[in-house]
């Protein structure tokens, strides 16, 4: 029985190695986790897109939940995900703050004339300095704060109606039934 | 001639090449060297294998303007770090921090050396006794009989 010994030693590691190939294959390096979670908003004040004398920032929202979308003309991504988000929008169950980076003010708000207008407020971030506060790496990101202020839930990448129902709504109806 | 001439212009061209961002942030030279030290060591998120340094992403050109304003608010390289990361996640670091979660990943390397030389050993002690039992096993030793 000297055989399935020597036979045993690679083919364990060979299995080990498999899976770890496995679990690797199923992360998806697109989606780093943010450190966010659990934690306080990061506050901000910042124009509005439209209106410079309108600061607007998470104090608007206080004790309710509120969506932080970031977009920009320039992203595809957002253009890919703008007509989920007038439907979320739509289903006026939770405000939506747009968070517009990179962005020249005047080709932004043509693209909300041209496109519609999801959202409640929309702060103007041209430099990127409050995207970085919030940990966004690319647009699109959603961003669900629940009625404490507390980041709950981030979604890279275009947000679908799927993803919106799977992943955003049983985390609003459990915040709604919290006391 | 031909190749000392291009050896020459590559190496001409090589500091071009280096990095992305080679502008003077600093005008002491140890500030320099610590901030091209820092966005050295943070990755790029977009971009994932390069550094801040390398990459010419608008996020890469964001966070070594942010790494700058923080150098000039005088904080020291583990709050920039601190920052990168609590914003970010450990992911920012190139190089990761040494905590027990990560503890198998660094001893890795000495790990499979460690195994290695052990199954070296074992195959070299295993094949000396059998050749001290029975020498004809020995199949790279010339029959001389």
């Amino acid at each position: 029985m000297k055989l399935p010994l020597r036979f045993l030693v690679p083919v364990l590691a060979f299995a080990v190695l498999v899976a770890f190939f496995v679990i690797g294959l199923k992360r998806d390096p697109g989606q780093i986790p943010s450190p966010l979670i659990g934690k306080p908003a990061p506050a901000f004040a910042l124009e509005s897109l439209g209106d410079p004398n309108w600061i607007v920032g998470p104090a608007d929202f206080a004790g309710r939940p509120w969506l932080l979308n970031v977009w920009g003309s320039w992203c595809v991504g957002c253009r890919q995900e703008h007509d989920a988000l007038m439907a979320i929008a739509g289903q006026n169950r939770v405000p939506i703050m747009g968070l517009n980076l990179w962005d020249e003010r005047e080709r932004a708000l043509r693209w909300l004339a041209d496109l519609g207008n999801p959202y409640v407020s929309v702060a103007y971030d041209p430099d990127g300095r409050t995207s970085i506060d919030w940990g966004v790496y690319g647009a699109p990101e959603t961003f669900l704060v629940d009625a404490s202020g507390t980041v709950v839930k981030k979604h890279i990448g275009p947000i679908t109606l799927q993803v919106w129902q799977a992943e955003f709504l049983p985390l609003l109806a459990a915040g709604a039934q919290a006391p | 001639m031909m190749r000392a001439a291009w050896l020459v212009a590559c190496l001409a061209l090589s500091p071009i090449a280096g990095a992305v961002d080679s502008g003077q942030r600093f005008d002491d030279p140890a500030d320099q060297s610590r901030y091209e030290g820092l966005i050295r060591d943070l990755r790029c998120l977009v971009c994932r294998s390069e550094s801040i340094a390398d990459s010419n992403a608008p996020l890469a050109a964001d966070l070594r303007r942010e790494v700058e304003s923080l150098m000039r608010a005088g904080k020291d390289d583990q709050e920039i770090y601190a920052f990168m990361t609590d914003r970010y996640g450990d992911f920012v670091l190139l190089q990761p921090p040494v905590a027990p979660r990560t503890w198998l990943l660094w001893a890795a390397p000495v790990l499979f050396l460690v195994g290695g030389l052990a199954a070296v050993g074992v195959v070299v002690r295993r094949r000396a006794s059998a050749a001290r039992a029975d020498p004809a096993t020995l199949d790279e030793e010339p029959d001389r009989s």
